[in-house]
């Protein structure tokens, strides 16, 4: 009668088919090692700069890198090494492997940078199937995103994202990490009104009712201190914060004041009001 | 008559054993468990046919209506889950039990969250049954687990965008370490084995504590009009 | 009996997104209310929410014998 949702899953040659700048954008500083998730920190990586704190604690460094991702070996140049390719991507990748690590950053930095504008906006284009940059030093990195962008258009990444240990898999999380790391899938979700700002968490796609059982957690994103001076921590905070209700909610048998709400508000008078009418009843006269 | 196999069989009556057993057996871990499994669930309580006159509301409803929304979520889930994580993007059927799936995990929410608000008005707690309020707090984060780990396996772009976001909260936590939200395969373990076991043992056992213990008489009435209060009773 | 072909087709044409009695394929619409953003979907779910809750405690309920003749006021 109601039906369920089902929008198609997004692929990187979605990605890359609908928005190759801004995919080659992504590319790159996943390459340069400057995207949001080369410096996650745990559990992926050892970068510290975004990892969230609890007061002093540094939760996620407890059980440390786990699933570990390199953007650039596990997104780029492993993928790109695994396919098929012309000659010239052989000797780029060559090339590339075979410079000191400041040569191949300065390389990368340089593409990476230049892919945008001062203002945000994209200084690619994507012409006859090849990526058109501004001229820059460029060195191998230009075929790099040349056939990466290629291998993306053609499918074969989504593959090679998710088969690096053979043929079977169930573990999305490589090409999941990538394609949200792009501003192209971000806009998906916006439009779909699906990110943390919109209440995201607790809405679906289309009109159906979502997971309204989330609405405090998804709230306290919003609300100050959270969104303001708690934002760096905000993930933390807000799990921490939930934590804390929920014990309240489950531990309420045993908090004074809390557990007398339902006395003093007397709503269990109308529920059993038939039973208080039974035995309030005036006692017979004499 | 005897000779007669089939006249023997109609005769047969089984024997009924008293559950106390055997005075010889007594000390048998069988006959210990099952004395108190008796004691603590004699069948008249375990299956009532009445239930005490206060329990004349709607609001009643509520605990049943969850339990029903739960047989058919776990219903639908078992067609689901015999035909593949993939089969209703491609099948209407396939399609029409999903969203059989979907609306009625939407009404076994609605019930629980108003069964929680009635309990708690009823402070439903009281009489030594925190135990019951407790497991029923566990059983409805157990839900909402299972429900987000659904919502991931669903393997379309609505388990793309939720695992994408939920993946910094849970990183956060630290927990991502171990709880992968974008590996698929572990998040389908987990919907499919792992969290209906828990939900159903967690129902099961709320739902034996109720009869065990019995639903929560009102609290204290005031001393009927022109009677002498009465000790214990609330004015 | 009920033939298995004519439940298939009862199901297809349930099941099929298009033929859904109400279509919420259609993009959602919101409500905005200072920091507040809900979907309507869900508004209407929480909303009904509450209505039940307090139908379920107001509405008598029917059918009790209640002992000494009382009867639902």
């Amino acid at each position: 009668m109601f039906g369920s949702p089902d929008e198609p899953a997004l692929t990187l040659k979605n990605w890359s088919t609908a928005d190759p700048a801004d995919f080659v954008a992504s590319a790159a500083k996943e390459l340069a090692g400057t995207s949001f998730v080369a410096n996650y920190g745990p559990p992926y990586n050892n970068s510290v700069g975004a990892v969230q704190r609890l007061g002093p604690f540094h939760l996620p460094d407890i059980l440390g890198v786990r699933i570990p991702i390199n953007t650039a070996k596990d997104f780029v140049l492993g993928p790109l090494g695994s396919q098929p390719g012309p000659r010239a991507l052989s000797s780029a990748l060559a090339t590339y492997v075979a410079a000191s690590t400041s040569q191949q950053q300065a390389w990368a930095n340089a593409y990476a940078n230049n892919t945008l504008n001062p203002d945000g906006s994209t200084r690619v284009t994507f012409v006859n199937g090849k990526v058109v940059m501004p001229p820059g030093n460029y060195g191998p990195v230009a075929v790099l995103m040349q056939q990466e962008t290629q291998i993306a258009r053609s499918g074969a990444l989504d593959q090679a994202l998710i088969t690096p240990t053979g043929f079977y898999t169930t573990d999305y999380t490589r090409p999941s990490l990538f394609l949200a790391d792009g501003g192209w899938f971000a806009t998906q979700g916006q439009n779909q009104n699906l990110t943390g700002t919109q209440w995201g968490m607790m809405n679906e796609t289309g009109s159906y009712p979502g997971q309204a059982w989330l609405w405090l957690y998804t709230m306290l994103y919003q609300i100050p201190p959270y969104n303001s001076t708690w934002a760096a921590n905000a993930d933390v905070d807000v799990w921490f914060t939930m934590v804390v209700l929920t014990g309240l909610l489950i531990f309420v048998p045993f908090i004074p004041g809390l557990r007398s709400i339902p006395r003093l508000t007397r709503v269990y008078r109308l529920i059993w009001r038939k039973h208080y009418r039974l035995i309030e009843q005036p006692a017979p006269g004499p | 008559m005897a000779d007669d196999p089939v006249a023997a069989d109609d005769d047969f009556v089984e024997p009924v054993t008293k559950t106390t057993g055997d005075p010889a057996d007594a000390k048998m871990w069988t006959a210990r468990l099952r004395r108190r499994i008796v004691q603590a669930f004699p069948p008249d309580r375990l299956l009532p046919d009445r239930q005490p006159a206060y329990v004349a509301s709607w609001i009643y409803v509520f605990g049943v209506a969850t339990v029903a929304a739960l047989v058919v979520v776990i219903v639908t889930g078992c067609i689901l889950a015999i035909k593949g994580p993939q089969w209703w993007h491609v099948s209407t059927v396939g399609h029409f039990v999903n969203s059989c799936h979907l609306w009625s995990v939407e009404l076994f929410f609605f019930a629980m969250v108003i069964h929680l608000w009635g309990k708690f008005f009823m402070g439903a707690w009281r009489g030594r049954r925190a135990m019951t309020w407790i497991i029923g707090g566990v059983t409805f984060l157990g839900s909402i687990v299972t429900a987000f780990t659904g919502y991931i396996s669903q393997t379309n772009f609505d388990s793309q965008w939720i695992s994408t976001q939920a993946k910094d909260g849970i990183n956060a936590t630290g927990g991502g370490a171990l709880f992968d939200v974008l590996n698929f395969g572990q998040m389908l373990m987990w919907h499919i084995t792992l969290m209906p076991i828990v939900v159903v043992l967690l129902t099961a056992w709320h739902v034996l504590l109720v009869r065990r213990r019995g639903v929560v008489p009102p609290y204290p009435a005031r001393a009927p009009r022109g009677a002498t209060p009465m000790p214990g009773v609330a004015q | 009996m009920i033939h298995l072909g004519t439940l298939h087709a009862t199901l297809v044409a349930l099941g099929g997104a298009p033929k859904s009695i109400v279509n919420l394929d259609r993009p959602g619409h919101y409500v905005h209310w200072h920091f507040i953003q809900i979907s309507v979907a869900n508004l209407i779910v929480i909303a009904s929410m509450v209505a039940v809750f307090l139908l379920a405690i107001l509405v008598p309920f029917p059918g009790h014998r209640s002992k000494g003749g009382q009867t639902d006021g």
